[in-house]
């Protein structure tokens, strides 16, 4: 039986190395820096529709990830979707911001961008998005072509 | 016509003692956390079992480790490659380690490693009357022999997934980045803009915890329960691992359901 | 030899004792007493529950009818923390000594007065060589259980049991498979260590000869009953054809050498 020193010993350097392999999985593996436990403002912004659109989406200005979805809902009253973002505090944007959904590359996930409008006062906590602009939906997209392509040869024969 | 009715009722029987020993688990489970709060005062023994549980399983996970991150980064850079997205391999890499192949193959390691030792050991005991030594000198065996090793082992577990996970991400970055010539910024910067903390990080850890507790309850209770001879210990030992095994599987088909369901 | 008080209560005392393992029924009946100071044995052929009969007083086991008192306790009616605080004023010895097999002789022996009480380490490590002392293995102290034989094991053993002075000591067959120096050690310690803590010891065993030279009254155990009991002295001259057959260890007599079957002539040369 060994001694309890070289026990606590061997103990110690489990423990260290145990934590010292889940701070390099959350600091170099992960992106803990990041986005990870900063505070956050919340701000609302009604959508038409949303496509795919999924909670814990990126929030994303001029590229930049600035927050993230955090809830989603259906609004009874309007009949639109209730998109809740959770936005760094780091980050101020102004009341005219225009909130987009976009995709990133053709077949990517969705995300919300923002477009910073030019308005002096800027959003607080819990304030709402005037202006947004709604997912683009593929079949709608498609639909439409395919009804102008029809629209087009039956006005035509009437010449 | 016998043999059929003799093979429905060995099938009855086993579901019957399976139930049974359900039962008994659970109830040995209540047992341990019970007498806990007695053995974690005494707080060098369950430093004890952390060595016997985790220091001792140090080598074999991490050179496992190293080699299921060199195989990651081959097999993902072949499959990655081909849809030209070969500096995504670090996303790879570090995703199915931190949500899969950590956790579980980390487990299975220990459940064969140090769970089966601690079922021979308590089986031991039981066989040559220590356990009803013990408890003849008024000490309880749950609180003085189970309760430190069954903790022992869930504090151990998720070190040890997490450094599975670590050796397999270096494994991986070996064989992308310095063998086959991916790009080091690629590799580390699309990994860490794909890892989330809480999400893939966090449940990782979790897993690896419902793991430590599932197969450190397995291995001290099969020790606990075997029939006291040394053909009954070997049966108890077999039983842990196999037993471990299924229970890490299927937890895991769970536990993954529930947290990653690709929102 | 032994201080027998009669206006004492007996230490230990059974009544109607019984007790079955599922449907067999192991005792049937068992009416017994230990008074303070006495060496007591237990003696009856494999198998005939005298080890379940130990497990009863020691509390391992509850007894299905009758009553076992310890100490004035009765032993149904205690609680978990009773009983351990009862078994503390216990010892006992197992039959091939139960030592812990990961810690040395001295931890051993060290290991109820650690668990028991706040003493200071030199305090313990006194204690616990003057107990090695006693059983002649102060030399022993750093060697591990793996290194002894069988017989310095049970001596050992020994010490551990009595490491918190007992006021009751028990012997789970403390002579199997000892050699006959060994055998003569451990009687003799069984004996002088009873005497000096002014113990009580109960002792399971089939020895009968080993036994017959240290105790002060012994009974015999059959078929979950008490068949015959007395002293040593009144058993050598029992005309018990029961005892005459175990003391004399002859193969037939009221145990017969036969396990129950058919007469012989049916059996043999059958074949139609």
């Amino acid at each position: 039986m060994m001694s309890r020193k070289t026990l606590d010993l061997w103990v110690g350097l489990f423990v260290v190395l145990g934590f010292g392999a889940l701070v390099f999985l959350a600091l170099k593996v992960g992106n803990f820096s990041g986005l990870g436990g900063n505070a956050t403002y919340s701000v609302e912004a009604p959508f038409d529709n949303i496509g795919g659109l999924k909670v814990k989406a990126p929030v994303k200005s001029a590229g930049v990830l600035v927050g993230r979805v955090a809830d989603i809902r259906f609004d009874e009253k309007s009949f639109r979707a209730m998109v809740r973002l959770d936005i760094d505090n780091r980050y101020e944007f102004p009341r005219d911001t225009i909130a987009t959904i976009l995709t990133s590359g053709l077949l990517g996930e969705q995300y919300v961008g923002l477009e910073p409008g030019a308005d002096e006062a800027v959003f607080k906590n819990g304030d709402r998005v005037q202006i947004t602009q709604s997912a683009v939906v593929l079949e709608k997209l498609i639909g439409q072509f395919l009804f102008n392509k029809a629209a087009e040869p039956s006005a035509e024969p009437q010449k | 016509m016998s043999g059929l009715a003799n093979f429905l009722r060995r099938i009855g029987a086993m579901a019957v003692d399976g139930v049974w020993r359900l039962g008994f688990a659970t109830r040995f489970l209540g047992l341990v956390l019970l007498y806990s709060g007695q053995s974690l005062r005494r707080l060098p023994l369950t430093i004890r079992e952390i060595y016997f549980s985790g220091a001792l399983s140090l080598l074999i996970i991490l050179v496992s480790g190293l080699f299921v991150g060199l195989v990651l980064g081959l097999q993902g850079y072949d499959i990655l490659q081909r849809f030209g997205s070969s500096d995504a391999l670090g996303t790879m890499v570090a995703l199915s380690l931190l949500r899969e192949l950590g956790p579980v193959v980390a487990a299975l390691l220990f459940a064969s490693r140090a769970g089966s030792a601690v079922t021979a050991e308590i089986g031991l005991m039981k066989t040559t009357e220590q356990l009803k030594a013990m408890d003849m000198m008024a000490v309880n065996p749950i609180a003085r022999v189970v309760a430190p090793r069954f903790w022992g082992g869930v504090i151990s577990m998720p070190l040890l997934a997490a450094m599975f996970s670590a050796m397999g991400i270096f494994g991986g970055w070996l064989i992308g980045v310095v063998f086959i010539g991916v790009d080091d910024g690629a590799f580390w910067s699309q990994m860490q803009a794909a890892v989330d903390v809480r999400y893939d990080v966090m449940n990782g850890v979790i897993k690896s915890f419902v793991f430590g507790v599932a197969v450190s309850l397995i291995a001290v209770f099969e020790g606990y329960d075997c029939t006291p001879t040394a053909e009954g210990v070997s049966r108890a030992i077999t039983r842990t691992v196999v037993s471990s095994a299924l229970a890490i599987l299927a937890l895991d088909f769970v536990l993954t359901s529930f947290m990653f369901r690709g929102q | 030899m032994a201080i027998e008080s009669p206006e004492l209560p007996p230490l230990v005392s059974l009544s109607g004792v019984r007790f079955a393992y599922g449907e067999r029924e192991v005792l049937r009946g068992i009416d017994l007493s230990v008074h303070r100071g006495q060496v007591v044995a237990i003696m009856g052929g494999s198998g005939c529950g005298k080890t379940t009969l130990l497990r009863l007083i020691g509390g391992q086991l509850k007894a299905s009818g009758g009553t076992v008192e310890v100490a004035g306790h009765d032993l149904a009616g205690l609680g978990n923390a009773d009983l351990y605080a009862l078994r503390r004023r216990m010892g006992m010895l197992f039959q091939f000594g139960a030592l812990f097999t990961d810690m040395s002789v001295f931890d051993n022996v060290a290991f109820p007065l650690r668990e028991h009480t706040d003493l200071p380490a030199g305090m313990v490590r006194d204690l616990v060589l003057m107990k090695l002392q006693a059983v002649g293995l102060r030399g022993a102290a750093t060697l591990m259980p793996s290194e002894l034989s069988g017989g310095m094991a049970r001596r050992v053993a020994l010490a551990r049991a009595v490491a918190l002075d007992p006021m009751l000591i028990l012997y789970d067959e403390p002579f199997a498979g000892l050699d006959p120096i060994s055998l003569g050690i451990i009687g003799q310690l069984i004996r002088r260590l009873n005497d000096a803590l002014g113990a009580s010891s109960v002792m399971v065993t089939h020895d009968v000869h080993e036994s017959l030279g240290i105790v002060d009254y012994v009974y015999f155990v059959s078929e979950g009953r008490i068949v015959a009991r007395g002293t040593p002295d009144e058993i050598r001259a029992s005309a018990d054809p029961f005892v005459h057959q175990f003391v004399n260890a002859e193969a037939d007599g009221p145990v017969p050498f036969h396990y129950p079957a058919p007469a012989i002539a049916e059996q043999l040369g059958g074949g139609a």
